[in-house]
């Protein structure tokens, strides 16, 4: 009696909190679809304002995605060295420079927009070019990169790995190709997917670095909340979910399969 | 292929001197084991020659004629199997087997031959496609063997091949890989810290301490002639019979032993299978512990040595712990070595 009470109760404070987060998501994304917002969904089911947030913020969307994928490349090509190096030479001062890289997450974005603005905002080619946007999103991203593929490699014993593909006449190029990339890969996955998300999602640094010309995906959203119809702002949101909710499902598969690789 | 070490030395950037100047050849087609404690050196002697360590100045390392001490890892072509295995996680046992293959850049229907025909002196046909994940730990130990092995090494090196597995797998696989060494008919070397291990498999062992060779011959030279108290003392387990000589007597605590010859300075060790219980026997002792080992017991006797000797006994019955034993042990049998030669 006292087990299936307790069990009720879990159960309930499981669905309110679920509730919780889910009521308003369903509702935004419902406002997104509906003809008129203050007569509600009895008005009707309508893409307009879908079609019509991709004719305002299409640009946006693409510059989103664009970043993302060159954010995800830089990372990868700084990423992967320094995560390798990190492994390679284990000790107090690559502990040191893992925090280093480590720093961005702590300083608010705000601040380190701030830093940029400060250091770059008078090189005008520099300051109004979505590059300056990337520089912003790969400090905040890199550690991802670095820390998931670091995790996979610190769980094996690469030293001796490459030992022995270089007593079996294996060049240190074609070490790194042949043992250090494939072994690293659930790590890569796992830093990609989470850069290209965390990209895609970024407001803070971006909304001090964007020009009105340069407008993300979150800063687009923030945009249309303050300047446009709810049943739009709506609209937008559910958007942002069909491209974010995917990526975010597959960021969970390749974290966990980098995790029981490490562990 | 001939391998000669002269003068090879290897001191760490801490300055840890892992191996003093050592001399060392091993013939074409020999099976030499580095036998030794813990610390001693074979590991660091074993990748000096692989290549994987840089030997101090002055070192020199022949392959027959050629100087190799200055080449790197990758042009020396020697087969080195890890403690570890270090088998490539992302390749299948064929990969794996065919990774050197691939770096010496084999056409692939003779690559492919090769591999065959290794996966099958190994008896790993069957798992030839196998992750390397899901293999027990005897097979694992093959595969790494087979891939040290396919791209016909000059040498091969393999370092305690045997101490990732389970003691009860060690010893079958241990006759398993002195069979598959020899029809290999290649030149190679083989680390282990235990003596049966190095006796079984090796047709010369050298025994190592403190970065040195102390001694090195057959098993049976090094087991019947050991020149020292480490070598005796490592190979066979001999004890030590701790007494005053006078002549040809030695007066121990548990009675007098004759000697072979006229012994003044030298120190006397027995092993296990020449200290025999008999009623006739000149020494006397109390019986501590009793161990039966199916085909015989292991006695230890104490109170004839200040150190507690062991006897090997065949019979059917033992005597009882705290009983007094004779014991008699042949001069013959007796070994006597130099004191102080070595120190430990
Ligand atoms: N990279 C290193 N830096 C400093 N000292 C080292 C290094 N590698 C080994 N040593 C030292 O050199 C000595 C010999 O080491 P080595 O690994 O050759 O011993 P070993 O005979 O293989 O021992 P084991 O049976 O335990 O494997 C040891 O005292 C060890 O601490
Ligand atoms: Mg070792």
């Amino acid at each position: 009696m006292i087990k299936s009470k307790a069990k009720l109760l879990q159960l309930t404070v499981t669905l309110t909190a679920c509730a919780f987060l889910f009521i308003p998501t369903v509702m935004s994304v419902m406002a997104g679809v509906t003809a008129n917002y203050f007569k509600g969904i009895s008005s009707g089911v309508t893409l307009k304002w879908v079609f019509q947030v991709w004719e305002l913020y299409a640009d946006s969307i693409f510059l989103s995605l664009w970043l993302a994928l060159a954010c995800l490349v830089v990372t990868f090509i700084i990423g992967l060295p320094a995560a390798y190096g990190l492994a390679r030479h284990p000790g107090w001062f690559s502990r040191v420079l893992e925090e280093f890289i480590s720093l961005p997450l702590a300083v608010p974005g705000l601040a380190l927009a701030l830093a940029l603005l400060q250091l770059y905002g008078t090189m005008k080619g520099f300051r109004t070019s979505w590059t300056f946007i990337l520089v912003g999103h790969v400090l905040y991203t890199l550690p991802f990169m670095v820390r998931s593929i670091l995790a996979v490699l610190a769980a094996m014993d690469l030293k001796t790995l490459e030992e022995a593909a270089a007593s079996l006449g294996a060049s240190p190029p074609r070490r790194f190709l042949n043992i250090v990339v494939p072994n690293a890969m659930p790590g890569i996955l796992a830093g990609a997917l989470t850069v290209v998300t965390l990209s895609i999602g970024e407001f803070n640094l971006t909304w001090m670095l964007h020009t009105p010309y340069l407008k993300t995906l979150p800063v687009g959203l923030a945009d249309s909340y303050a300047s446009m119809r709810l049943e739009i702002a709506s609209a937008y949101t559910l958007i942002f979910f069909i491209m974010i909710v995917p990526l975010l499902m597959a960021m969970q598969w390749a974290s966990s399969r980098a995790q029981r690789i490490a562990n | 292929m001939t391998l000669h070490l002269t003068n090879t030395a290897k001191t760490f950037s801490d300055g840890t001197r892992a191996l003093l100047p050592i001399e060392l050849t091993v013939k074409t087609g020999e099976i030499m084991s580095l036998l030794g404690p813990s610390g001693c050196g074979k590991t660091t002697l074993l990748r000096i020659i692989a290549g994987l360590e840089t030997p101090d100045t002055g070192s020199q390392i022949f392959f027959d004629d050629d100087d190799v001490t200055l080449q790197q890892v990758e042009d020396r072509k020697v087969g080195m199997v890890f403690q570890s295995y270090a088998l490539f996680p992302n390749m299948s046992v064929r990969g794996n087997i065919g990774y050197g293959l691939k770096m010496q850049k084999l056409a692939p229907d003779k690559a492919n031959a090769r591999i065959n025909e290794v996966l099958e002196m190994c008896q790993l046909e069957k798992l030839a496609l196998r992750s390397i994940k899901a293999l027990s730990g005897g097979q694992r130990q093959r595969v790494a063997l087979a891939r040290a092995i396919a791209p016909r090494p000059r040498i091969l090196l393999l370092d305690e091949p045997l101490s990732a597995l389970d003691a009860s797998l060690r010893e079958v696989l241990r006759d398993e890989l002195a069979v598959l060494l020899r029809k290999f008919n290649i030149t190679a070397i083989f680390v282990t810290h235990d003596q049966a291990e190095a006796m079984a498999i090796a047709d010369r062992v050298a025994v190592m301490d403190h970065g040195t060779i102390v001694q090195s011959g057959t098993p049976e030279e090094l087991y019947r002639n050991p020149q020292s108290m480490f070598v005796a003392k490592f190979v066979g387990s001999a004890m030590l019979l701790d007494g005053s000589c006078k002549g040809k007597k030695l007066t121990l605590a548990g009675g007098v032993q004759d000697l072979p010859k006229n012994t003044t300075d030298e120190l006397v060790f027995v092993r296990a299978e020449d200290v025999h219980i008999s009623k006739k026997g000149s020494l006397t002792g109390t019986v501590q512990t009793t161990t039966f080992l199916g085909t015989h017991y292991r006695i230890g006797i104490s109170g004839i040595a200040s150190g507690v000797l062991t006897s090997i006994l065949a019979g059917q019955t033992a005597p009882n712990i705290g009983d007094t034993v004779k014991v008699s042990i042949n001069p013959e049998a007796l070994l006597i070595l130099p004191n102080g030669a070595h120190k430990e």
